[in-house]
């Protein structure tokens, strides 16, 4: 009589880690043929609307600057006779106008002024009313130590503002706060700058013999001899007025005369008399009225345009596409993401799969984990490659165009395409978290599109007034389209830096952060409801 | 393929006598769901909410405006459709994620009948949460809006439907979340899963206004504004400058009309020729 063993299967016992649940979750995410084309379409919808938007997108109206007289010559970007900019030291386009009383400066040396006035000579009204009355917030009079005449060239200076008081700023996007107050001639301010080497430091003074130090700032590879003096500049007037349907903005050149007096150097000036000039490249366009007089040691000097950054967005002087605009269909994309995501984890309980799930991995916060890990892994490949194709091939389309596409340093373009492939994947995690508490697909869709894609559409074209979809940025998970933010807001420029034109109320991965913060909320409910519910 | 005269119970009920038993079962469905009453609810709440806070936010500053008081008023028409478009998703792809649609069809298999009974009840639904919820924005609008500068001194009178623009944008906004009811379950009907269905509606309806927003080029930003549903039906909202609009007010909820038709045949065809 034989002894019959009982059978034994072959196969290997299977380990119960993570790491196979992982691979489990993946397989069920895999073989679902619906979902893996869910996420591919993600990506085509999203890069293709990129390209479509580059293309109509190439020929901007040539009208639509009204303030094109302002605007210097040509340099970067230009399409049918838009703006052109030059690049600051540190990459970013700038504006470069202002009127210069210079005299070269040899060596080490300093120049000290007095002035005794600022006021706006403004062309164009604001709703009717003429500017004349005050100099806008940021016009600028003061001294100015410049790497040269070429465009974009770094500098720094001592100013006074028309109603920000004193400030040191340096190379475009530099600034440090003086004295505050304006100026007149009961109250005068005085300034200096002093360079030594490649450092600049600038002082103030109210009464010309207390002087206090704002800054000092070393501009590296600065030439022996630099282009030292006065300059007056005078930014140009944006409104923003908010109307559904009409956004409309408008952006008028204004025009300052500030009056210098008791201006003495030290160091090395070869030249002998001071040079004026307004500075723009080929001296063309000058707006009229410009100039300097000079009187006794009175200097009385007028000039428009300003030494600053560029900003972006269509109602602003820069050139107004960003890599973002490029990026708009994200949120077409997300609402793909969202439906795979959502299925991801209702499908479970359609099919009674949960059961099964729960069965094999009885651990229920491990199985939500990689779910979690899964689909977040798979959105984030999704929105990286439809960044990635959207802002690329959007790019390439603008630059063989001619389109005046707004330049980036390459760190930010990085942060828009890794941040938009991460706001993908973060909310895919967070509408699987949701799936996770209603249960039901329809139901989570529709959450995440209240709290994600609603506030972004809204935000998106102009005339929804800004107070609205700023709250609303700033508190739902929405906020992480901040991540694609194009360009800085800068205190300093006055500009419509409205979500519309790409500027969001909180930066970039602040937003990120709220969008984590509302994915970390809801993926700790969803794993507590997950475990003490039944499946 | 003549499918024979099907649906005609033995009991030889009259054609209009069937329309009304499929209407009253459709009606029995959706008025015991508990989900349909809470939607509806979210729908007023949800646009009379982004209504008044747009309301709060917007200004007319002294000297006059652009804006269109009537429009800001009804901004939340554009937040209460996505939970229209959810009622009627869910009116038919409810069914099917739970299999209801075989017994439902094995009942009344008359399936255009069926179509037709559930569109009616959902835009009658639909009709009149809006109309609520459109009435509430309307007079929130015209307690808020003086505060902010949308005063007779900067041309504007107080909301009132009685006058005519202001009527129409009123009555228009109630007729778009209908349509979009319509255009919503033509594509549940074609697609079946809810959150797929959900997912496109408002994607389509959303992607227009974002794309045109962009679009420099002023020949395409025209046409795309015409063709989207979402843009060219929410022209019906303009009480101020309908010259600059790209189609006029009627034309525009014409185009969105169009969308909803069309939605529906396709849902039509694809529940009459496949199998549920």
């Amino acid at each position: 009589m034989t002894t019959l063993s009982p059978y034994r299967s072959t196969e290997r016992e299977a380990r119960d880690g993570f790491g196979q649940l992982l691979h489990a979750e993946w397989t069920k995410f895999r073989t679902v043929r619906g979902w893996v084309a869910g996420m591919i379409l993600a990506a085509l919808i999203t890069a293709g609307l990129g390209v479509f938007l580059a293309k109509a997108s190439a020929n901007p109206s040539c009208s639509s600057q009204t303030s094109a007289d302002q605007q210097g010559p040509v340099q970067h970007g230009a399409a049918c006779g838009g703006p052109g900019y030059a690049l600051g030291p540190g990459g970013e386009p700038v504006q470069d106008q202002f009127y210069f009383v210079r005299q070269p400066l040899a060596g080490d040396g300093s120049i000290t002024v007095r002035v005794t006035s600022l006021t706006g000579l403004g062309q164009g009204t604001n709703n009717g009313v003429p500017f004349g009355a005050i100099a806008v917030p940021w016009s600028k009079a003061g001294i100015i130590i410049k790497d040269g005449t070429s465009r974009g060239s770094a500098y720094a200076a001592m100013m006074v503002t028309g109603g920000n008081g004193v400030r040191m700023q340096w190379n475009y996007t530099g600034d440090t706060p003086g004295t505050p107050g304006t100026v007149s001639a009961a109250s005068p301010r005085w300034l200096r700058l002093t360079r030594a080497g490649d450092t600049i430091t600038g002082y103030d003074s109210a009464d010309g013999t207390h002087w206090t130090q704002v800054g000092t700032v070393a501009l590296a590879g600065l030439p022996s001899t630099v282009q030292a003096g006065l300059f007056v500049t005078s930014p140009s007037h944006s409104t923003y007025s908010s109307s559904l349907g009409v956004g409309t903005g408008s952006s008028n050149p204004t025009q300052s005369t500030a009056v210098f007096d008791h201006v003495s150097r030290t160091g090395e000036w070869p030249a002998s008399a001071w040079t004026g000039e307004y500075f723009i490249e080929d001296g063309e366009m000058a707006v009229q009225g410009n100039g300097y007089h000079q009187a006794g040691g009175r200097f009385t000097v007028t000039g428009s345009g300003d030494i600053a950054p560029l900003v972006s967005g269509a109602l602003n002087d820069g050139p107004n596409i960003t890599v973002r605009d490029y990026l708009l269909g994200t949120f077409a994309g997300l609402i793909a993401v969202a439906v795979v995501a959502a299925l991801f984890m209702t499908a479970e309980y359609r099919r009674g799969l949960i059961r099964i799930t729960l069965a094999a991995s009885p651990d229920r916060v491990r199985v939500l984990a990689a779910k979690a890990i899964v689909i977040g892994s798979a959105a984030f490949v999704a929105g990286l490659a439809a960044a990635a194709g959207a802002v690329l091939i959007g790019t390439d389309i603008a630059h063989s165009s001619g389109s005046a596409l707004f330049p980036e340093p390459w760190p930010t373009e990085l942060r828009i395409i890794a941040g938009t492939a991460a706001l993908v994947a973060v909310a895919a995690i967070f509408t699987l978290a949701v799936a996770t508490m209603v249960r039901r697909s329809a139901t989570a869709i529709l959450i995440v599109i209240v709290t994600i894609v609603i506030p972004f559409v809204l935000s998106a074209p102009p005339g929804i007034p800004t107070g609205l979809t700023e709250w609303l940025l700033r508190v739902t998970p929405a906020a992480a389209f901040a991540l694609q933010q194009p360009s800085p807001q800068y205190y300093q420029v006055q500009a419509n830096y409205i979500p519309s034109s790409g500027f969001y109320p909180l930066a970039p991965w602040a937003g990120f952060a709220v969008l984590c913060a509302w994915t970390a909320l809801a993926l700790i409910l969803a794993a507590y409801l997950l475990r003490r519910r039944d499946a | 393929m003549s499918l024979p005269a099907a649906g005609l119970p033995a009991a030889g009920l009259s054609r209009a006598r069937y329309g009304r038993e499929t209407l009253h079962a459709e009606w029995t469905k959706l008025r015991t769901l508990a989900s349909t009453g809470w939607l509806l609810l979210s729908v007023v709440a949800v646009t009379v909410a982004v209504g008044a806070t747009t309301d709060a936010a917007a200004t007319c500053p002294s000297g006059g405006c652009q804006a269109d008081p009537a429009k800001i008023s009804l901004t939340g028409v554009q937040a209460g459709q996505a939970i229209v478009a959810v009622i009627a998703v869910l009116a038919i792809s409810g069914e099917y994620s739970t299999g209801m649609i075989r017994v439902t069809l094995a009942a009344m298999p008359r399936r255009l009948t069926v179509l037709a009974a559930k569109a009616a009840l959902v835009a009658g639904l639909v009709l009149a949460a809006g109309a609520v919820a459109v009435l509430a924005s309307v007079l929130i609008g015209r307690l808020i809006l003086p505060g902010h500068g949308f005063t007779l001194a900067n041309g504007y009178p107080a909301l009132s439907l009685g006058h005519g623009p202001v009527l129409r944008a009123a009555c228009g906004s109630v007729l778009y979340l209908t349509l979009i009811a319509l255009l919503s379950l033509g594509i549940a009907t074609a697609v079946r899963e809810s959150a797929v269905a959900i997912g496109l509606v408002l994607g389509l309806l959303y992607v227009f206004p974002v794309v045109t927003s962009v679009v420099g080029n002023q020949h395409w930003q025209r046409h795309l504004e015409q063709i989207g549903p979402m843009t060219a039906g929410l022209d019906i909202q303009a009480t101020t400058n309908l010259g600059s609009l790209p189609l006029t007010p009627w034309e525009g909820l014409g185009v969105l009309a169009l969308w909803a038709a069309g939605a529906l045949i396709i849902g039509a065809l694809v529940l009459r020729f496949r199998d549920a």
